[in-house]
C-alpha cells in the first residue's frame, strides 16, 4: 500500500477535496451492465413509478463508489482504505435529460485511530438536490 | 408475518469461486468513471505494491450480494424478495480484490429484526481467496417492506 497522505500532516478537522459527480441515464445503464444490478428502477420510468419512486434513481451502490472516491482519489492508493460502511437514506433520482443529477461529496477527518497503523477515520457527506443521500458513511483509511 | 428466529446465526456453503477478470475490473471502473491507473495499469498497481491491478473498493459487492440472494431466497426463511430494498453496506478490507483472484464467499444470517412492520435482515458476507486468505467481510443490511409499508418504503434504495 502506498499511501500519498502522510499520517503526521493530517489532523481530526482536515478538510478532504470536495467532489462533484455526474450521474446520467447513460451512466445508469454502464453501471448497471458492469455491476450486474438490472433492477428496472434504475433504468425503466414507468416502473420505478409504479413502485412508489419519483423517477428512476441511481443504484446505492454507485453512489456509494462515487462517495468513496472522494476518499481514495485524496489518499493516492484505493488499497488503503481498510473499512469502508454507509447507510443508504435517500435515492438519487436522475431525470431523463442531458444532465441529469449531481453526487456532491465531502468530506473530513474525524478521528485519529492508531498511530502505529496510521489509520484515520474519514466521515463522508453525500449529497443530491440538496438532499441527504447517503447516512452514516465512514471510512478508514491507512495513511503513510 | 415475522420471520424465524431460529435462522440467525445460520451460514450457507461457500459459493463457487468467482474468477476476478482484469477486464472486468477495467469495465467496472469506468462505469463509476473511475480513471485510476491502479485499476487498468497493472505498473501502476505494482508502483502502489500490489501484485496486479486491483479493483475499486465496491467491486465486491456484486459477488457478495449474489451470495446473499442465495441466503435470501432460502425458501425456509420465507422472505419476500420482490419487497427488499438494500438499507446499510459495509466493507472491512484485509487487502483489495486484484485481477486473477478466485473469490469463494461464505454467508450468515447475523441477525433478523422486526422494525414497523419490515423485515430487516443483516447478512454478513466473508471472502477468502484460493489460499483461503481472507480478503473482505461484506455486511449488507436488507429491509424487506411489508405489504403495508408498501409504496412508501419504495423511496429507499434499490437493489
Amino acid at each position: 500500500m502506498a499511501a500519498k497522505i502522510a499520517y503526521t500532516d493530517v489532523e481530526v478537522g482536515t478538510e478532504l477535496p470536495a467532489r462533484s459527480f455526474p450521474v446520467t441515464r447513460a451512466t445508469l445503464v454502464r453501471y448497471a451492465g458492469a455491476s450486474g444490478d438490472f433492477n428496472p428502477i434504475h433504468w425503466n420510468e414507468r416502473f420505478a413509478r409504479e413502485v412508489g419512486l419519483p423517477d428512476v434513481i441511481a443504484h446505492g451502490m454507485f453512489t456509494m463508489a462515487e462517495a468513496a472516491r472522494a476518499v481514495t482519489d485524496w489518499v493516492g492508493d484505493p488499497g488503503a482504505l481498510v473499512e469502508y460502511g454507509v447507510r443508504f437514506t435517500k435515492p438519487v433520482v436522475v431525470p431523463d435529460d442531458d444532465a441529469g443529477a449531481v453526487i456532491e461529496v465531502s468530506g473530513r477527518v474525524a478521528a485519529k485511530l492508531d498511530d502505529e497503523a496510521r489509520t484515520v477515520r474519514v466521515d463522508l457527506t453525500a449529497t443530491s438536490a440538496g438532499q441527504k443521500v447517503l447516512g452514516m458513511s465512514r471510512a478508514v483509511v491507512r495513511l503513510a | 408475518m415475522a420471520l424465524d428466529q431460529s435462522f440467525v446465526g445460520r451460514s450457507y456453503p461457500p459459493t463457487e469461486p468467482y474468477e476476478v477478470g482484469r477486464e472486468k475490473i477495467r469495465e467496472f471502473a469506468e462505469a463509476i468513471g473511475d480513471p485510476h491507473p491502479a485499476y487498468t495499469d497493472s505498473e501502476a498497481a505494482r508502483e502502489l505494491g500490489h501484485p496486479d491491478v486491483i479493483a475499486p473498493p465496491t467491486f465486491v459487492f456484486a459477488i457478495t450480494f449474489k451470495a446473499a440472494g442465495a441466503v435470501v431466497e432460502d425458501p425456509g426463511l420465507g422472505l419476500d424478495y420482490s419487497r427488499v430494498v438494500h438499507g446499510d453496506q459495509r466493507f472491512a478490507y484485509t487487502r483489495p480484490v486484484r485481477a486473477g483472484d478466485r473469490l469463494t464467499v461464505t454467508s450468515t444470517i447475523e441477525s433478523i429484526k422486526s422494525l414497523a412492520g419490515n423485515d430487516v435482515l443483516d447478512v454478513r458476507g466473508e471472502v477468502h481467496d484460493e489460499n483461503g486468505e481472507h480478503v473482505v467481510t461484506a455486511w449488507t443490511k436488507l429491509v424487506a417492506r411489508g405489504a403495508s409499508a408498501a409504496g412508501a418504503g419504495a423511496g429507499k434504495q434499490g437493489e
